[in-house]
């Protein structure tokens, strides 16, 4: 694996992820992540409309005048959103009905705009549809984190309902790990989302500082102290 | 010989945070008596549980923050959100709730956003948001006040609901709170006065039929005018004091005093008028204890008056039009997230400074 892949997997994975460092498509991952199964299902989704936009986009960098690439994308978008729209439709439709206005709202993700804005626009399609799919995988990976997060504080399950985007055997899949009496509603309202998205963030920035400070714990160079007033 | 020249102001009131907080907790007693006087020993345990978590909370923080933790227990500030919680909440809502609405109160919406002075929510009305959010079920059981009450539990009794959810002889929360209303074969559970309203308003009734129950043999609710006008008496001592001045209480009293009459005028049947408004619920709390914290609240005196004003009209709003009965947690929260934009255009001019006219 070349260099360029291995930055693109760091960039989409942690270093530049979409969710907890760009903070963008805040509405989606705040909106429908109260369980497991809903942030899995329109995570795929985002990434599968994420890699289509980018090969497109940057099939077309080089015929697109500079002045109306922003509407171009736009529709590129927008055509993979309905793609994707339609098939969870026709083949997960209990999760579509769930998600609700969430699928089609991917258009206005702004994860997805900028990647093409920043990274397709500017490079070969083969990159590009790999920088899709390690940003969609790093905007999945928190979603389905922010889920469980949630999914457990408000109904002590995981898993719950996976059958409506996996299928009927994932049916076993919900796990109950803790019986509630009476259930942390607020996990599962919005308020818990932002809550627990804060301290997402916060996690990822306090690991960063530690391996930060581990790095510099290394040979201390001592500061010069630059004399600036003379002596008499 | 040296002499210390200090800048202005050369006027101090010499008095801490500890010595401020001591005197809004002496304040509280009153309305907690009367709490207790109504409602039963629920209120004085929920007080030491809730205090006792706090102040174990507040070290753990403390420490975990590489404070001292000995001079962040001891200016009080801690116990007051406690305090402010415990007497929010059902005096007989199991253990569980106040446990978790002060550890939230204390660990997130006071250190995790910097401590002392830091906090740009009132912690207490946070921790009392998490839990009525939450937990509606056991945030509404209200006991009914110890005049129409068929028998209020007592201490013991008190503990074992706390604890257990059942009294002694096998009495649940929801047995408790029943009462014998007269008109009913059956004793039926009784609503806070404010709720009862909000119910019987939106099944269609009158005001007036609405006020005919048993709830309201005084003027704004048995039991409950009497506790507000306890805080009442609490506050002007707070204000006797000077720990508070009265632009607060008085902005927020009087906007809502003002909108309630404003509507009783227009819609007598179907908009509670003003005693109701400034007697019942949390409105007496509110305007002396709660919105009056130096923190959360704005700092000028434009701007203390905005921000009041902004949490009466908050409270009437969500009463009369929103999905809860009381409102004071609500508007109090509201009005914090607007205090930096009220502090930023309420600034007082400057001495000798000229207002720029436009």
């Amino acid at each position: 694996m070349s260099s360029e892949y291995q930055t693109l997997t760091k960039n989409g994975l942690w270093e530049n992820n979409p969710a907890l460092v760009q903070l963008l498509g805040l509405c989606p991952l705040l909106a429908v992540t109260g369980t497991v199964t809903n942030a899995l299902g329109l995570g795929i989704a985002t990434m599968l409309v994420l890699i289509g936009s980018n090969v497109t986009v940057s099939l077309v960098r080089n015929f697109v005048p500079k002045e109306i690439r922003i509407p171009v994308f736009v529709i590129v978008i927008a055509t993979f959103v309905t793609l994707v729209e339609l098939l969870m439709n026709a083949f997960t439709y209990g999760l579509y009905m769930a998600l609700g206005i969430f699928i089609p709202l991917i258009v206005t993700n702004c994860a997805i705009i900028g990647r093409a804005e920043a990274y397709a626009s500017k490079n070969p399609w083969p990159q590009a549809a790999f920088d899709g799919f390690m940003m969609g995988l790093g905007f999945a990976c928190v979603l389905v984190v922010l889920g469980a997060m949630r999914e457990l504080l408000g109904q002590g399950t995981l898993f719950d309902g996976a059958e409506m985007l996996l299928g009927e055997w994932a049916r076993d899949l919900r796990i109950q790990l803790v019986q509630f009496d009476y259930p942390l509603l607020l996990a599962i309202l919005p308020p818990g989302a932002f809550l627990g998205m804060g301290f997402l963030i916060a996690g990822k920035n306090w690991l960063d500082g530690r391996r930060l400070q581990k790095a510099q714990q290394s040979p201390v160079v001592k500061a010069q102290r630059a004399r600036v007033t003379t002596v008499n | 010989m040296s002499f210390f020249i200090a800048s202005s102001p050369h006027h101090h009131l010499r008095r801490s945070t500890a010595d401020l907080m001591r005197l809004v907790l002496i304040a509280m007693i009153p309305g907690v008596l009367a709490q207790w006087y109504f409602f039963g020993w629920g209120v004085i345990l929920q007080l030491i549980l809730a205090i006792g978590v706090a102040l174990a909370a507040e070290a753990v923080c403390l420490l975990a923050r590489n404070r001292e933790p000995s001079s962040g227990l001891r200016d009080y500030t801690a116990v007051v959100t406690a305090a402010l919680l415990a007497v929010s909440i059902p005096p007989l809502a199991p253990w569980w709730v106040i446990v978790i609405g002060t550890l939230f109160s204390i660990v997130i919406v006071k250190h995790l956003f910097g401590g002392v002075g830091h906090n740009i929510f009132n912690p207490a009305m946070a921790g009392y948001v998490l839990l009525l959010v939450s937990f509606p079920v056991q945030m509404t059981s209200w006991l009914p006040p110890a005049t129409i009450a068929q028998e209020l539990p007592g201490f013991w009794d008190s503990v074992r609901v706390l604890l257990f959810g059942f009294t002694g002889d096998g009495y649940s929360l929801e047995q408790i709170r029943r009462v014998d209303t007269g008109a009913m074969l059956d004793a039926v559970v009784m609503a806070t006065p404010l709720d009862h309203i909000k119910t019987e308003l939106a099944q269609g009734y009158t005001l007036s039929e609405a006020k005919s129950a048993i709830i309201f043999q005084g003027a704004a609710g048995t039991g409950w005018q009497w506790v507000n006008l306890a805080y009442l008496a609490g506050g002007l001592y707070l204000l006797k004091q000077r720990v508070i001045t009265w632009h607060i209480p008085g902005a927020l009293l009087g906007s809502l005093g003002l909108l309630a009459l404003i509507g009783a005028v227009f819609a007598p049947d179907s908009l509670p008028n003003v005693d109701i408004h400034l007697l019942s619920g949390a409105t007496m709390l509110a305007a002396f204890f709660i919105a009056t914290d130096p923190v959360s609240a704005a700092t000028s005196t434009r701007g203390k008056l905005v921000y009041a004003a902004l949490i009466g009209l908050l409270i009437y709003v969500i009463r009369t039009w929103g999905g809860y009965p009381d409102a004071v947690a609500f508007a109090v929260l509201l009005a914090n997230l607007c205090v930096p934009v009220i502090d930023q255009y309420t600034r007082p001019t400057v001495y000798g400074h000229h207002e720029e006219r436009r």
